[in-house]
This record gives structure tokens, sequence and C-alpha cells, in this order.
């Protein structure tokens, strides 16, 4: 079906026009679902993404005016909260949850008339660079599906670059939006921390995680940020400030806009055909009228430790509420609560999400929290002050989302020090709470995605969305796609 | 951090530490677990080069302070939704094993 792979744009416009129904999107999304061999999907259910379909339709022939988002199939990373769906955020301990309320991205996108496809497989609790930590079998690259799609929001950007939505949403704590979006050739937006309300995405990391959109392109990613923003009186971090036309952002010309690029994310590490489409990418910035400054952020070789040490302290604490009480899985030796406690997560919980307790433990436990967790605070103030010395210098920071393409299955899975070190690019704009997008750049030689990076300051998504989008219409990568069955 | 330098972690520790985080971990885990750790955490004791004297940590970011919603009741969600993804419930409660010592 032809509308499916267009814009998500194109086909909010055909169904607010009239040209196409809610139903016959939902039926061509379905129809792709069943066929799809790329693992995307954790919760699947035709029966009520048609029934939402037919009631956007209905809605329609009353006469009753059309959400902005109106009939497109959008995926929701599994997790989000869905009062209609299960969320299982890829674990085990989950099996079979069912919230009581929606996420307040999910009911502005419901009250958008966006029609569902289901829930999307991730990294058990997002925690993952591969999506080899879903308890549920990982997604597969739909470049190469003998390869990873990155995470953790692996299903969010596969769905997209497979054509099994529109739209997704996924959430990023250190790069789990924007890495995954470079791997799978899809425009991968997180937004400043503040921007989207997080009631309702269950809690990896609080003080870095953010929701954020999936898009083919960059309008429809920045459709979906306009409709899922704003100050949420269920989220004390959610900031109220003016949300700005971000599709109309899309288009102004960047020219003068100076652009950082910062030399430490072109060291040793950063795979020579990475380089050299981002070098190309570049220059086409620059044939766009912008201007490359030159910059060092001296404290980005210290992201990766300062990530591990910060975001494990918060995933210990938020995961201690996945005790067998409340919900989800309880396995229970019949001796007392604390065999109860143990014997519940040990059963529910994966490999990566254990040992991302045990270090978030030690870090926090008596003796080791200055040496560690107020020491990796210290040096996070470091790298947001290296972001502020930088756009003392310049609008923009580019350079490549993903030091590597999407790496075969198994590469990285003995080594979770590797695979961390594979987020290097993209944790220090998540531990300054900044915007970031990656773009389709240039393909490796051998046909895989790489995704350019822009970072802009706080609240100014607006930029980044003109430069994204400025950056998409030269790049070689505009239009490409894997082949869709 | 010198402490961190000369003992990342050994086999004892990462024990007391899955009992702090309420985890059991199997025989064949801790060896596993014990050395990706070791690993992990001596990539993270680069951070005692760093110089920080002075700086003051960050907890958070974006938020310059906590606003305080007005204090009226409001409606949350309705208890029996609230216990209908429970294991084991009872007279409207959550039901746990016994954990009071004799």
């Amino acid at each position: 079906m032809e509308l499916l792979d267009s814009s998500l744009l194109d086909a909010a416009d055909a169904v607010r026009a009239g040209k196409i129904s809610a139903r016959e999107l939902a039926d061509a999304a379905i129809a792709r679902i069943e066929r799809d061999d790329t693992h995307a999907y954790l919760d699947f259910d035709p029966a009520r993404t048609r029934a939402q379909a037919i009631s956007v339709d209905e809605k329609r022939a009353r006469g009753e005016a059309l959400g902005p988002l109106a009939g497109v199939p959008i995926g929701l990373k599994d997790v989000l909260c869905t009062r209609d769906a299960r969320t299982t955020c890829g674990s085990k301990i989950l099996e079979g949850y069912r919230p009581p309320y929606d996420a307040t991205a999910v009911a502005k996108l419901r009250a958008a008339d966006a029609v569902f496809t289901g829930k999307l497989n991730m990294d058990e609790f997002a925690m993952g660079s591969s999506n080899e930590n879903s308890a549920y079998g990982p997604v597969k690259n739909p470049w190469d599906k003998s390869r990873v799609p990155g995470g953790s929001s692996g299903g969010s950007a596969a769905a997209v670059s497979a054509g099994l939505a529109l739209g997704t949403l996924g959430t990023d704590t250190g790069g789990s939006i924007r890495q995954p979006a470079a791997l799978c050739g899809v425009v991968g937006l997180k937004p400043t921390y503040g921007r989207v309300s997080r009631y309702g995405l269950v809690a990896f990391a609080s003080s870095l995680d953010q929701i954020g959109t999936f898009a083919a392109d960059v309008r429809g990613a920045a459709r979906l940020l306009e409709a899922i923003a704003g100050h949420d009186g269920h989220d004390a971090t959610s900031v109220a400030r003016p949300i700005d036309e971000y599709v109309g952002a899309c288009g102004r010309d960047p020219k003068g806009l100076r652009l950082g690029v910062p030399a430490e994310y072109f060291e040793a590490g950063l795979e020579p055909e990475v380089k050299a489409s981002i070098e190309a990418g570049l220059k086409a910035f620059e044939g766009l009228g912008c201007t490359l400054v030159p910059l060092q952020m001296p404290h980005t070789k210290h992201a990766v430790a300062t990530y591990y040490v910060v975001a494990t302290a918060e995933c210990s604490s938020n995961l201690a509420r996945f005790d067998g009480v409340r919900y989800g899985l309880r396995v229970d030796p019949g001796k007392d609560l604390e065999a109860m406690y143990g014997a519940t997560r040990d059963r529910g919980f994966g490999a990566e999400v254990k040992r991302r307790i045990l270090l978030g433990t030690y870090v926090l436990s008596a003796g080791y929290y200055d040496a560690y967790y107020t020491k990796a605070q210290k040096v996070r103030t470091l790298i947001r002050r290296d972001f502020e010395a930088a756009f003392a210098k310049c609008d923009a920071i580019v350079g490549p989302t993903s030091p590597s393409v999407a790496w075969p299955f198994g590469a990285k899975v003995a080594d979770p020090l590797a695979m961390y070190l594979a987020d290097v690019y993209t944790l220090p704009a998540s531990l300054a709470g900044l915007p970031g997008i990656s773009v389709p750049a240039a393909p490796s030689a051998s046909g895989l995605p790489v995704g350019m990076q822009i970072v802009t300051p706080a609240w100014d998504e607006a930029r980044m969305l003109t430069l994204a989008h400025a950056f998409e219409q030269v790049s070689p990568a505009k239009g490409k796609r894997p082949a869709r069955s | 951090m010198s402490e961190t330098r000369s003992a990342p972690i050994d086999r004892a520790q990462v024990l007391h530490v899955a009992k702090l985080a309420r985890l059991t971990l199997h025989d064949d885990e801790v060896p596993v677990v014990t050395e990706q750790l070791v690993k992990i955490l001596a990539h993270i004791a680069q951070l005692g080069e760093v110089s920080t004297d002075g700086v003051e940590p960050t907890a958070q970011v974006g938020v310059d302070r906590l606003p305080l919603r007005e204090d009226v009741p409001h409606v949350t969600v309705p208890r029996a939704e609230a216990l209908a993804a429970a294991p084991e419930t009872a007279g409207g409660g959550f039901v746990v094993p016994t954990f009071v010592d004799e």
C-alpha cells in the first residue's frame, strides 16, 4: 500500500481531506505487521487497532473536527503505560501486566486521534544498546536481519524503518532514541529534559529519561513532538514553556548558523566509514550556508563512566518497586517476604538489569557513595559546562550519533563495557538534559545506515529541526528505505 | 578514590550488594557478574582523574524548582483498579508473605 510508504504528514493530510479512511490506513498497517519478520512488536491486536480507526472515521462522518494525527498509525514503545494494552517493558517481571491508566504522552496522541498499532519491542526496562536484552527476543534490523537495530528503542526505530507504523514513540535515557534511529536509518528525536511529561513512562533513570519521537522524515518527528509536548500536572519535572511550531521550523533557512564540531567526537573508536559519511555531511552543512566551528569538549571521554554511575544508581532505586507485591510476577518459595523478593526478582529480571541494579546499589552503598555517586554528579556538572562553553561559540553541535553502523547479533553480548562505549556520542547531551536528533546521513559502503546527530541548547528544538530538515533535503540517504514486505 | 582503585569489587561485596538489592544470585552467576563489575568499575575509576574541587554536583537539570500543586482533593486510581494487577489480594489490600521475625 503506497500511502503507508508516504510521509506521516501526507497520510495525516489525506485522512483529514477524506482522500483515505483511517480504516484503510489501519488495515494497511495491520497487513504489514502480520507479515513482519523483524519482531518489532510485542503486543499487536488488529481488532483493537481497527476499532480505533473506525471511531476516527465515524467522527469525521459526524462532521466533528479531527485531531492533527487523525487516522495516523502510531506504535508505542512498551515502556509507556497503556490502559488497553499490555505493558511489559520487555521484561518477564511484567509479563501480561495491564496498567490502569495511559501515560500522558499516550493520552495526548489519543486526543490527537492517532490510531495505535501496538506495543514495540525494546531492551528490558530500556537498558541496552542492541535490543538483545529484550526478554522476548531481539528486534532485527530491517536493513540486514543478521544485525542489531540498536537500542533500547529498537522496536520503535525498526517499525518506522520497515513501514510498520508511520510514527512511533520511544524513550531516550542515554541515547535510546537517537542510536537506534541511526542504526535503522530513520529520524529519532529526543526533546529537552522536561519538554514531555514522563507520567506513565516506567522509570529507569528519572533525571535522564525523556520520551521522544520517530518518523521516516524530520517533519513527521516534529509533528509527533507537537502532539506530546507540554506541561503536565502529573509530572513535576515537565516544564511550562511555550511549545514552538516544530513542523513550521522545518523548511526555514539554516544559512548563517554556526555548527560546533567537537574534536572528541572524531577520535579513536569512530569507524572509518561512519567518519567519512559524517565528514561529507559536514561539507553538506557548509553548502547550506552554515559555518563549522571546531571545538573542544574535554569531558566527553568521561561521559560513559559518569552515565553508568548516575543511571544505574537511579535504576537501582526505581526498580525496587518490582517486588512481586502490587503487579507483575511473583515467585514465592513459601519461606518469608525476603525470599519472595529475591526469587521474584531473580526470575523476573534479565542479566543486564541485574547487573545495573547491582552496580547502582554498589555506588550508592555506605563507603562508596561519595567516591562514585557524588563524584559522578560533579563530573556531570563539568559535562554540562562543556556544552555551555560550546554554545557560547555556536548554535548547534553536530557529529556522529553512533561510532559504528549496526553490528551483527552477539558481537558485544559478552562484554557489557564494549556495549556501553557504543553510547559515547549520545550520553553527553543526555547528561546535560539537551535536545538531540539523529538524521540519516550517507550510508556506509555496505549500504548500512549512518546517523548525523544535531544537539542544540535546552528548549531550542525548533532550531534543531530547522537544521535537521535542511540536512535531510541534501542527504544522500533521502528517500532510501530497506526492502519492504 | 584510592579505595576504589585498589579493590573495585570482590565476590563478598557482590553478594552483600545483591542482598541489599533483594536479588538472589545463583552460584554460577556470581563469578561472571563479579568479573564484569570489576571491569566496569575499572573504567569508572577514571572519574578519579578529574579535578572536581569546588564543583557543585548535578542531580537534576532543567528544573529550577519543583512546583507544588494546589492542595485540593482529586480522584486517583480507584482501589479495585489498583489491586487488579496484584498477584494476591484480600480484604481490599495486597497480600504478602509473613515478614515478622519470631
